[in-house]
C-alpha cells in the first residue's frame, strides 16, 4: 500500500545523531585532491552496512549494498555525493610562517580577506590578513584586493611541518542557527550524510551503489571513474546548490522588483534539476521524483535551469550512457567561509530520495527517453 | 612573567562595541578588582581602578589608559530574512563579506555578513568590492522570526574566535585594543610586588574608536599629573609599507610627536635601554590616533605618552599580536611607575630630544 503522506514513510530520518555526523564532516578538511580526512570518516560509517567497499585509484569510496527483494530484477542505482570541498593550496614559502597560495575550485577572491584558515592535515590555524584600513587610500579601497597580494599567515614562529603543496581551507566550525545550519563545506557534506544514511537504511528493491567521490569541485573527475566502475542503470547526484533568494536592491532608481533568478529558495524543499551546464536530466527520472513528491506531499522545488553542474554530468556519460538526475539541498553562500542551509530542506531531501528509490522498478526505464 | 593569554582570550571573546562596553568591562573589573584598591565606573562607562601609592597625601597620580571598546556594526534596517548594516568605527568594507558575527538581538544570534548575488545588486555595485550599503547579515532565521527578535539599532559584533598561532601569537578581533588592556593588567600584576610612591589610575576607556569620549572625560575627572595611552600600532605584515610598520615580537613602540611630552618620552626610552627591554621609536607627526589625543588636552593639560603594541591586520577580525610584546609593555609601565619620585613632574622639561639612532 502506498502511504498517503510523508509521516507514514518509513524513511531514514535526520535527527540529532545525523546532525552530529554532519558537524564532524563539515569540520573535517577535504579540499579537492586531499579528501583523506573525510574518506576515513565515511569508511568508518559505511563498512558495517556494505556488501562491498572499495577505495579506487583516485580516492573515491565505492560501496555496494545489494537489495534483498527476490524474484524481480533489481535496478542498479548509483547514488553520488562528493566528499571534496573548495579551498586553497600553498604555493610559495616566504618564511616566518607566511605563504603565498592559490585557490582550488570556484572561489570569489573577495570572500577570502580577513578569514581564518586551517592548514595541512593537522588543521594548523592561520589567517588571511589585510592591510589596515588606516594604511589604504580611498582609491585603493575602490578596487578588490587581488589574490596575489593575499597571504596565509600561520604566525611568525612558523611550523616545519607546513610546506608548499599543503592544502588549506576556511576554519569555520559548524553551528546550528535556529531552523538553519551554518558551516563550511555544507556543499556537499549534506549529500555525504544523506548517502551514508541511505546506505544504512537501503530500500530492498534496488542494488544501491554509493559513490563518495573526489575532485567534483575541479571538474567532476571522481564521478567519471566511479560511474565507469559501477556501470549503473540509473545515476542520481545528491548535492548542494546555491539559493540566490536574496532581496533585489531597492532605491529611488531601482524600483522594487522580484528576484526571478534565485536558482533555488531556502526552505522550499529539495531542488530537482531539469537542466544545468553539464546534464540534461532524464525526463523519466524528473517525472518519477515529482510524482513521488506530489503523492506523498513532500515539499520540492525545481532548480532553475541554467549554469552550474554536478557529478550527474559525468555519470550520464559513462559507458553507453546512464539516465541521470541531480537532487540538491539549497544552500546560501556556498563556496565561502560559511554557508547557511535549512534543516527542513535536508530532511525533506532524504525523505524524497528514499521514497523515490523505494518505488523504483525497471518499468521506469521501459519507455524510451 | 605572568600568563596573560587566558585573560586576553576571554576579553576578546566578549562584546563591547564603542558606546556599549558593559560586557567587556565586567570581565576587566573581575581582573582588576583584586589588583587595585578601588574600582569605579565613569559616567561614560570607563572603568577606573585606583592602586594607591605610598607617598603621603596629596600624592601625584599617573593615568594608564587603554580603550576597551571595539569596532563593529549596527543594524540599520530589516529586509525579509536579512539585516542591513552600518559601521561603528573604521571598517574596510572589503574585509566584511563572509565574516561570522553575533547579532545582539533579544538574545545573541549567530549570523554571517553576506555579499548578495550579483543579480540582486544595482548595476554600479556589481563589480569590484561591494559597499557596506549592500551587504547584509543572515541569521538563518526566516523573516517572521527575525523581525520579532531583532530591531533597528541592535548591535552586531564580530564572532571570530581567538586563534593561537605559531610563535606565541594570538589572532582574533578586538585585539585592538584589548591587547593593551591586558598590558595594563600585566602592569598591575607587576606592581603587586613593588612599592610605588604615585597613585596609579588604570583606566579602560570607552568610545575611542568613535568619539574619544572616554579618555576625554576620565582624564578630566581624575586630573592625573601624567598620562600614558597604551594602544596598538601597525605590525609588519604582507602588503603593509615597511617604513610605517613595526615587527611583531620586537617590543612596544615609544611614541614621539606633538601628542607626546618629550621629557616623558626620554625617561621611558632611557628606562627601556637600562632594563634591556626591546622597543622601537614610533614617530607620530600629527594626531596619534590614540586616547593620548584627548588625554593631553584634558582640563589644563596633561603631560602624555603613547606606548603601542605592534599588531598585524588592524581593524580586521584576524588581528594578530605577539604575547611577549604585551608583557614587555606591562613590565615597562610597572618599572616606570616604580621609579617615579614624588617631584618627577617638577623635574620634567620640554626640551627632551628624540636621540634614538635606529
Amino acid at each position: 500500500m502506498t502511504p498517503k503522506n510523508e509521516s507514514k514513510i518509513t524513511s531514514p530520518k535526520i535527527r540529532a545523531p545525523q546532525i552530529k555526523l554532519l558537524e564532524q564532516l563539515c569540520n573535517a578538511c577535504a579540499v579537492s585532491g586531499d579528501e583523506g580526512e573525510v574518506r576515513a570518516l565515511v569508511l568508518e560509517q559505511v563498512r558495517p552496512h556494505a556488501d562491498e567497499v572499495k577505495v579506487d585509484a583516485l580516492g573515491n569510496v565505492l560501496v555496494t549494498r545489494k537489495g534483498t527483494a527476490r524474484g524481480r530484477k533489481r535496478l542498479r542505482v548509483l547514488l553520488d555525493a562528493h566528499m571534496d570541498e573548495v579551498g586553497f593550496m600553498l604555493t610559495h614559502d616566504e618564511g616566518k610562517g607566511i605563504f603565498r597560495f592559490d585557490t582550488v575550485g570556484g572561489l570569489d577572491i573577495r570572500q577570502l580577506v580577513g578569514k581564518p584558515v586551517w592548514v595541512g592535515r593537522d588543521h594548523v590555524p592561520g589567517v588571511i590578513g589585510a592591510k589596515p584600513i588606516h594604511l589604504t587610500t580611498a582609491k585603493e579601497r575602490e578596487r578588490s584586493i587581488p589574490l596575489d597580494t593575499l597571504r596565509i599567515d600561520i604566525g611568525p614562529g612558523g611550523d616545519p611541518k607546513i610546506k608548499v603543496g599543503d592544502w588549506a581551507t576556511f576554519a569555520t566550525s559548524f553551528t546550528r542557527l535556529g531552523p538553519s545550519m551554518r558551516g563550511k563545506a555544507l556543499d556537499d557534506r549534506l549529500g555525504v550524510v544523506l548517502l551514508i544514511e541511505l546506505l544504512k537504511h537501503a530500500p530492498p528493491n534496488i542494488d544501491l551503489l554509493a559513490a563518495f567521490t573526489v575532485q567534483e569541485e575541479v571538474g567532476l573527475r571522481g564521478a567519471r571513474v566511479a560511474a565507469y566502475a559501477f556501470e549503473p542503470d540509473i545515476g542520481i547526484a545528491l548535492d548542494c546548490t546555491p539559493a540566490l533568494d536574496l532581496p533585489i536592491w531597492e532605491d529611488d532608481d531601482h524600483a522594487p522588483s522580484e528576484n526571478t533568478s534565485y536558482n533555488t529558495r531556502l526552505g522550499a524543499g529539495p531542488a530537482i534539476y531539469t537542466a544545468d551546464r553539464a546534464t540534461m536530466s532524464d525526463p523519466r527520472l524528473i517525472r518519477h521524483l515529482v510524482e513521488t513528491a506530489e503523492e506523498l506531499d513532500i515539499p520540492y522545488q525545481f532548480r532553475q535551469p541554467g549554469g552550474g553542474g554536478t557529478d550527474a554530468g559525468a555519470i550520464q556519460l559513462a559507458h553507453t550512457g546512464v539516465p541521470s538526475i541531480s537532487v540538491s539541498v539549497p544552500g546560501r553562500y556556498l563556496h565561502t567561509a560559511a554557508s547557511i542551509t535549512r534543516l527542513s530542506d535536508w530532511q525533506h531531501t532524504i525523505t524524497l530520495i528514499y521514497a523515490a528509490l523505494s518505488r523504483m522498478t525497471p518499468k521506469i526505464l521501459a519507455q524510451d527517453r | 612573567m605572568s600568563d596573560i593569554l587566558p585573560f586576553l582570550k576571554s576579553i576578546i571573546s566578549a562584546p563591547g562595541l564603542s558606546g556599549h562596553e558593559a560586557p567587556v568591562r565586567a570581565l576587566i573589573e573581575e581582573s582588576w578588582g583584586p589588583l587595585s584598591d578601588e574600582l569605579t565606573t565613569s559616567r561614560l562607562g570607563s572603568l577606573h581602578a585606583l592602586k594607591r601609592g605610598s607617598a603621603p597625601e596629596p600624592r601625584p597620580g599617573i593615568l594608564l589608559a587603554a580603550h576597551m571598546d571595539a569596532i563593529g556594526l549596527i543594524v540599520s534596517a530589516i529586509v525579509g530574512d536579512f539585516l542591513r548594516l552600518t559601521s561603528i568605527g573604521g571598517l574596510d568594507d572589503r574585509v566584511l563579506p563572509g565574516q561570522l558575527v553575533t547579532v545582539h538581538g533579544d538574545e545573541d544570534l549567530p549570523g554571517i555578513i553576506v555579499q548578495p548575488p550579483v543579480h540582486t545588486l544595482p548595476q554600479e555595485a556589481r563589480s569590484g568590492p561591494v559597499d557596506l550599503d549592500y551587504l547584509m547579515v543572515d541569521t538563518g532565521l526566516p523573516a517572521r522570526q527575525l523581525s520579532q527578535r531583532v530591531k533597528v539599532g541592535d548591535l552586531v559584533s564580530f564572532a571570530q574566535e581567538p586563534l593561537e598561532l605559531k610563535g606565541e601569537t594570538l589572532a582574533g578581533h578586538s585585539l585592538d585594543n584589548r591587547a593593551s588592556v591586558a598590558a595594563i593588567t600585566n602592569c598591575l600584576q607587576e606592581l603587586q610586588g613593588r612599592t610605588h610612591l604615585w597613585d596609579v589610575w588604570a583606566v579602560a576607556t570607552t568610545q575611542e574608536e568613535t568619539t574619544m569620549g572616554g579618555a576625554h572625560t576620565s582624564a578630566f575627572q581624575l586630573r592625573p599629573d601624567l598620562a600614558v595611552a597604551i594602544d596598538v600600532t601597525f605590525g609588519k605584515s604582507p602588503g603593509s609599507p615597511e617604513h610605517k610598520t613595526f615587527p611583531l615580537d620586537g617590543g612596544p613602540t615609544l611614541g614621539w610627536g606633538p601628542n607626546i611630552h618629550p621629557g616623558v618620552h626620554k625617561v621611558f626610552k632611557a628606562l627601556a635601554d637600562r632594563l634591556e627591554i626591546p622597543y622601537k621609536v614610533e614617530v607620530i607627526p600629527r594626531h596619534s590616533g590614540t586616547d593620548a589625543f584627548a588625554l593631553q588636552v584634558a582640563a589644563e593639560g596633561v603631560p602624555s605618552m603613547v606606548i603601542s603594541i605592534p599588531l598585524r591586520y588592524m581593524h580586521t577580525p584576524v588581528e594578530m599580536v605577539a604575547l611577549k610584546d604585551i608583557t614587555r609593555t606591562g613590565f615597562l609601565l610597572a618599572a616606570f611607575i616604580a621609579q617615579l619620585e614624588v617631584d618627577f613632574i617638577d623635574t620634567l622639561t620640554l626640551d627632551g630630544t628624540n636621540d634614538s639612532q635606529e
